[in-house]
C-alpha cells in the first residue's frame, strides 16, 4: 500500500466545485476498473441472449446513491466508447437535476461529447421516458430500473419469483389484472407495466409510462436495462416481440389526452401537466423536451412535420 | 414409462419418510383406481399425513415409489420427473385441498380470482369468460355467484372451503388428495360439504385421497379405506368391509372407540 | 406564454456551493482537521470503517468530514471509493486468539484465565453531561489508570477464549475447517443468492447499518424468535494482518487492525442421538465496534434456524428480509430516491383517478365545464 500521504492527495477530488481536475490521472475512462466493466458486459450479453431475463451481476457502490440509477450507469460506463455521443434524459428531459448529474458524471469520467438531441445520440441514458422519437440500429438506449421484478409486490421473495420466471408461471401477474378489472373495471397500472418479451419472460419495463410501451415492440435500437441496488441486468435485443399483458376483452390501452402540446401542437407525445396559476389553470406540454423543441423549431422553419408525428403504433 | 391399458391412476410403493430420528411412515404400498375414492385414517401421529403429502409430491420419501397414470395412459415415478412437471401437474391433473382454506387461498384476492388463477396460469386470456367460468364453478360448490367479487376474508369457514374445492376442480384434475376437509367445521356444515363432495366425485369421475380422523367421513364418501397405525398400513379394505367387521385389533378399537378430532 | 423552466444545470452548481458552505459553517471557527476527527472522534471513524468494509481511518476520517458528520453518507463515500481498487490479494484469517488485548470481558463467568478487563467503555459510566468539555481548550494531563485491571495484557498466551474453555467439555458447537477450505464467496464483487451460506451472510451483517441490526437483534430479546443468548466473550484490541506472497511463499505481517469480537452463546440443541450442545452466534467489526458486533452475534443466530431445526417465525429468522435490507446504502439510496421527480408516473396515476372518479360520479360529471378537458 502506498504511503498515507501520497494516497490521501491522490483521492479522487469528488469535490464538485472544482471540476476542471485532469480527469484521466484519478479515474479509468468512465470510472469503472476494467474487471468490472468485463464483468457487466458478459451480464449484458447473457441478458441480450435470454431476452427479459433478469441476470444477476456484481453490481458496485458509485459516486451516485443506490436507488438514483447506478445500474443504469453501470451499464452505460461498460458499454461507452470514446466516440459515442451520449444524451442522458429523466421524465423526458434533458434539463432535470438528475439528468443533469449523471450527465456531469460521465463528461468528468469520459469526456466524450454531449447531446441532447435524439437523433444525434449513439447511446440514451433515460430515467422513466422512452423519447418520442424513433430510434435506430445504430443506437443503444439504457433504462434505469429501481424494481426489476415485476412480481415483486405480489411476492417479495427473489426465492420464489426465480422459480416462477424459471417455470413460465405467470398466472399470478394475471390474477393482479383480473382483480383490478373485478374491482376498477380496467386494469389499474399506468407506468412499470408488464409485458412479455419475446413470448417468453415477463418483464418490467421501468417505470415509463404505459404510453411507452407499445415503443418497445420491435425496436431496430437495442434496449438494456441496468437496476443498481437489486443487482440485474436485462435487454430487449433489437426486432424483439414485446406485448403488454392484458386480457383479450380487456386489452391494453394508451393514455389519450384531448389537448396537444401547448407549445409545439403535437397530438401524439406524452403530455406533463403543468399548473399555471393558483386557481388551478393548468396547461399540458410535451415531457420529451428535445421533442418539443426539435417540432418547434422545424415550424418556425416551416419544415414538414416529423415523421414519428404519425406514430403512436402498437 | 410403460403404456398399460387397465392400470391404476396411483401406485405407490413401500414408501418410507424419517424425520430426523423419528420413523413417520414405514413401507407404505397400494392401488388407487381411476374415479375411486380411497380414505386414510389413522389418529394424529399415525402417519397419514404425511403419507399424503408424499404422495402429492409435497415431500420426498426416503424410499419407495409413487406412480402416476398420465392422461395418456404412460406411467409416470412421479419423483423421477422434473420440478417443472410435477408443478405442471399440481396444477392440472391433480387437485388438494388444505384442512386450513387459508393455506390453499389467497386470501386477499376475489373469489372470482381464486378461482380462474389456475385457467391464467394455463394461458386463458379472456376476462369475461374467466368470470363466468368462476361464477359457474361457484354455483355447483353452491356459493352465491354474486359473491364472485367478494374476498375470502369475508367468507365463513364452509364457504371457504367450498371455494377451495372450486379452485382446484376447474381444471378438471383426474385426482384429488384432501387433508381433512371437514375438521373445524360446524356438524351441519359439515354434513353438507360431505355431501357436495360426494356429488362432485361421482359426477366428475374423481379419483381422490382423503385423510381424516373421522371414520364417518370414510363410511359417506370413500370406496375404500387405509388404517394407519404408528406409520404403517394396518389394514385395507372396502370401506363396508372394514368397518362393519374390521380384523386388525387396532382397527377394531378405532371403531368401536369414540374418537376425539 | 409559457416557457419551460430551464437552468438546472445552474441550480446544481448554486447546491454545490451552498453545500460546502454548510460543510465548512461559520468560517471564524477554526476548520477541523482529519486528525482531530481522526483521534477525538474515534467511534464515528470506527463505524465508518466497519460498514465501509475498509479499515483506513484516515479515510473513514476524512469522509466523515466530507460529510459533515452524517455516517451514512461518510459510509457512502467510503464504499464508493473501495468499489474500483484494484484486489492485490487475500490476507490469511485472522487470529483473535493471538489479539492484542484492550479489553475483554464475559458474562458467563465471574472469573477466568486472563480475567474481566474493562478496557475503556461507556458501560460502567454515568451518562452525566460533561460541561467541563465545554471549556477544555488546552491540553489537561490525563490520568493514566494504574490498576491492574485497566493495564494493556501483554501475554496473548495467557489469555484462552471462553469458547476454547467450553469446547474442552465438548459443551459447545464447533465447526471447524473443512480440508479443502475454499475461499469465502465475495459479496462485493458478487450478488448474494438465496439461500445464502453462512460466510455470506457474515459478511452482509458485518457490513449492515448497525441501527437495522440492532432492531433485529433487539426484537429477537423481545419474543420474535429467542435464543437465550449470553455473552460468552467480548474481546477489543488488534490482531495482525498476514498474508503469504506468490513470491516469498510464506506469511509476512502487513500491519495491525483494531477489531472487536464477540461470541454469543446461545440455546442449546441436540437429539436423541446426540447430546445437547451451546449454540453460537458471531459478530465482528473494526476498531471499537461493541454494540455492532453483539447485535450482528444476535442476528447471525437468529438466522441459522432453520438449519438448527427451529421454527422460522420472526423477521430476524428470515435471510432474504434480513439480508435484502441490511445495506445503509441502499436502503438510503432507495428511500431518499423518492425525492427524484417523479412527475410523469404521478401524471399518469393522477389521470387514472380521475378517470375513475368521473366514471363514479356517473352523468354528473358532465356537468363540469372546466376549460380543460383532461380525460
Amino acid at each position: 500500500m502506498s504511503d498515507t500521504e501520497q494516497r490521501v492527495t491522490a483521492i479522487p477530488a469528488l469535490k464538485h466545485s472544482n471540476e476542471s481536475q485532469d480527469v484521466s490521472q484519478h479515474f479509468n475512462f468512465a470510472y469503472l476498473d476494467e474487471r468490472t466493466k468485463r464483468m457487466i458486459r458478459r451480464a449484458i450479453l447473457k441478458a441480450v441472449a435470454v431476452p427479459g431475463y433478469q441476470v444477476p451481476f456484481g453490481s458496485r457502490e458509485m459516486p451516485l446513491p443506490y436507488g438514483w440509477g447506478t445500474g443504469g450507469i453501470q451499464v452505460t460506463a461498460s458499454v461507452i466508447g470514446p466516440n459515442d455521443i451520449l444524451k442522458v434524459i429523466d421524465q423526458g428531459s434533458d434539463d432535470t437535476v438528475n439528468a443533469v448529474n449523471i450527465r456531469r458524471f460521465f463528461q468528468r469520467t469520459t469526456n466524450v461529447e454531449i447531446t441532447t438531441h435524439t437523433q444525434a445520440a449513439t447511446l440514451i441514458q433515460t430515467r422513466h421516458r422512452i423519447p418520442e422519437m424513433p430510434l435506430r440500429q445504430d443506437q443503444v438506449i439504457i433504462y434505469q430500473v429501481p424494481v426489476p421484478e415485476p412480481m415483486q409486490r405480489l411476492e417479495p421473495r427473489e426465492r420464489e419469483t426465480r422459480s416462477l420466471h424459471g417455470l413460465a408461471e405467470y398466472g399470478l401477474m394475471h390474477v393482479k389484472l383480473y382483480e383490478d378489472v373485478s374491482r376498477y373495471g380496467h386494469i389499474a397500472t399506468t407506468y412499470d407495466y408488464p409485458v412479455l418479451v419475446n413470448h417468453r419472460y415477463v418483464m418490467a419495463p421501468s417505470p415509463i409510462p404505459k404510453f411507452d410501451n407499445p415503443k418497445m415492440h420491435m425496436n431496430p435500437a437495442l434496449q438494456l436495462f441496468g437496476a443498481g441496488r437489486e443487482k440485474r441486468i436485462y435487454a430487449v435485443p433489437p426486432y424483439t416481440a414485446v406485448e403488454s399483458l392484458g386480457f383479450e376483452d380487456y386489452p391494453f390501452e394508451v393514455q389519450q389526452w384531448e389537448a396537444p402540446c401547448e407549445i409545439c401542437g403535437s397530438r401524439s407525445s406524452f403530455l406533463d401537466e403543468v399548473i399555471t396559476d393558483d386557481s388551478g389553470g393548468r396547461i399540458f406540454v410535451c415531457s420529451d423536451s428535445d421533442y418539443c423543441q426539435s417540432r418547434q423549431s422545424s415550424a418556425e422553419q416551416n419544415l414538414p412535420a416529423q415523421p414519428s408525428d404519425q406514430r403512436n403504433g402498437k | 414409462m410403460v403404456v398399460a391399458r387397465s392400470a391404476p391412476i396411483l401406485r405407490a410403493t413401500k414408501l418410507t419418510k424419517r424425520y430426523g430420528q423419528r420413523t413417520a411412515l414405514i413401507d407404505a404400498s397400494f392401488e388407487l383406481w381411476s374415479g375411486e375414492v380411497l380414505a386414510i385414517v389413522g389418529e394424529s401421529g399415525s402417519g397419514k399425513s404425511t403419507l399424503l403429502n408424499v404422495l402429492a409430491a409435497r415431500d420426498r420419501p426416503d424410499a419407495g415409489t409413487v406412480e402416476f397414470q398420465l392422461k395418456d395412459g404412460t406411467i409416470e415415478d412421479v419423483f423421477q420427473m422434473t420440478e417443472a412437471q410435477r408443478r405442471l401437474l399440481a396444477r392440472t391433473d391433480w387437485g388438494f385441498v388444505h384442512q386450513n382454506s387459508a393455506d390453499g387461498l389467497r386470501m386477499d384476492v376475489s373469489a372470482g380470482a381464486n378461482v380462474g388463477e389456475r385457467l391464467m396460469a394455463l394461458g386463458d386470456r379472456h376476462y369475461g369468460q374467466l368470470r363466468a367460468t368462476a361464477c359457474d364453478w361457484l354455483a355447483r360448490v353452491e356459493i352465491d355467484p354474486s359473491r364472485v367479487d367478494d374476498l375470502p376474508k369475508h367468507f365463513s369457514g364452509g364457504m371457504r372451503q367450498r371455494l377451495q374445492i372450486a379452485r382446484n376442480l376447474v381444471t378438471r384434475p383426474r385426482l384429488v388428495f384432501m387433508d381433512e376437509p371437514t375438521s373445524g367445521l360446524d356438524v351441519s356444515v359439515q354434513a353438507k360439504l360431505l355431501d357436495l363432495l360426494r356429488q362432485l366425485t361421482q359426477q366428475m369421475d374423481l379419483a381422490s385421497v382423503i385423510v381424516t380422523h373421522d371414520l364417518a367421513v370414510a363410511r359417506l364418501l370413500a370406496h375404500r379405506m387405509i388404517v394407519m397405525q404408528r406409520g404403517c398400513i394396518v389394514e385395507t379394505g372396502l370401506t363396508d368391509q372394514v368397518l362393519d367387521d374390521p380384523q386388525h385389533p387396532y382397527t377394531q378399537l378405532l371403531v368401536s372407540s369414540v374418537l376425539q378430532p | 406564454m409559457y416557457v419551460a423552466v430551464k437552468g438546472g444545470e445552474q441550480a446544481i452548481l448554486s447546491s454545490y456551493q451552498l453545500l460546502d458552505r454548510q460543510r465548512r459553517g461559520d468560517q471564524t471557527v477554526p476548520e477541523l482537521s482529519i486528525a482531530q476527527i481522526r483521534q477525538q472522534m474515534k467511534l464515528a471513524v470506527d463505524r465508518v470503517m466497519t460498514e465501509g468494509s475498509v479499515f483506513d481511518p484516515e479515510l473513514a476520517a476524512l469522509a466523515i468530514k466530507q460529510a459533515c458528520g452524517d455516517l451514512v453518507e461518510a459510509i457512502f463515500l467510503l464504499r464508493a471509493y473501495r468499489a474500483t481498487l484494484p484486489r492485490l490479494g487475500s490476507t490469511k484469517p485472522i487470529d483473535t486468539s493471538k489479539m492484542v488485548l484492550d479489553r475483554r470481558i464475559s458474562a458467563t463467568f465471574k472469573d477466568l484465565p486472563g480475567g474481566q478487563v474493562l478496557g475503556p467503555t461507556y458501560d460502567y459510566t454515568q451518562r452525566l453531561l460533561d460541561f467541563s468539555l465545554l471549556e477544555r481548550t488546552e491540553d489537561v494531563p490525563l490520568a493514566i489508570a494504574a490498576t491492574a485491571n485497566n493495564s494493556t495484557i501483554a501475554a496473548t498466551t495467557d489469555v484462552p477464549r471462553v469458547i476454547d474453555l467450553l469446547n474442552q467439555e465438548g459443551l459447545i458447537e464447533t465447526h471447524p475447517a473443512p480440508e479443502l477450505d475454499v475461499s469465502p464467496f465475495d459479496l462485493t464483487r458478487q450478488p448474494v443468492r438465496f439461500p445464502a451460506d453462512r460466510s455470506t451472510r457474515l459478511q452482509n451483517l458485518a457490513r449492515g447499518d448497525e441501527g437495522f441490526l440492532l432492531a433485529m437483534a433487539y426484537s429477537t430479546q423481545r419474543g420474535y424468535a429467542n435464543s437465550h443468548p449470553f455473552v460468552g466473550e467480548i474481546r477489543l484490541g488488534s490482531v495482525a494482518i498476514e498474508l503469504v506472497p506468490d513470491e516469498l511463499g510464506f506469511a509476512i505481517s502487513i500491519g495491525d487492525i483494531e477489531i472487536t469480537e464477540c461470541q454469543m452463546i446461545n440455546q442449546f440443541a441436540g437429539s436423541k442421538t446426540e447430546p445437547p450442545q451451546f449454540t453460537r452466534g458471531y459478530g465482528l467489526a473494526f476498531g471499537h465496534s461493541e454494540r455492532k458486533a453483539m447485535a450482528m452475534s444476535l442476528v447471525d443466530r437468529a438466522l441459522r434456524a432453520q438449519e438448527l431445526g427451529e421454527t422460522v417465525q420472526s423477521p430476524a429468522q428470515m435471510p432474504e428480509f434480513v439480508l435484502s435490507h441490511s445495506d445503509s446504502l441502499e436502503a438510503s439510496g432507495f428511500v431518499q430516491h423518492l425525492k427524484l421527480p417523479h412527475y410523469v408516473d404521478f401524471q399518469s396515476e393522477l389521470e387514472l383517478v380521475r378517470k375513475m372518479r368521473s366514471g363514479a360520479e356517473g352523468t354528473e360529471a358532465s356537468q363540469d365545464d372546466s376549460d380543460v378537458e383532461h380525460e
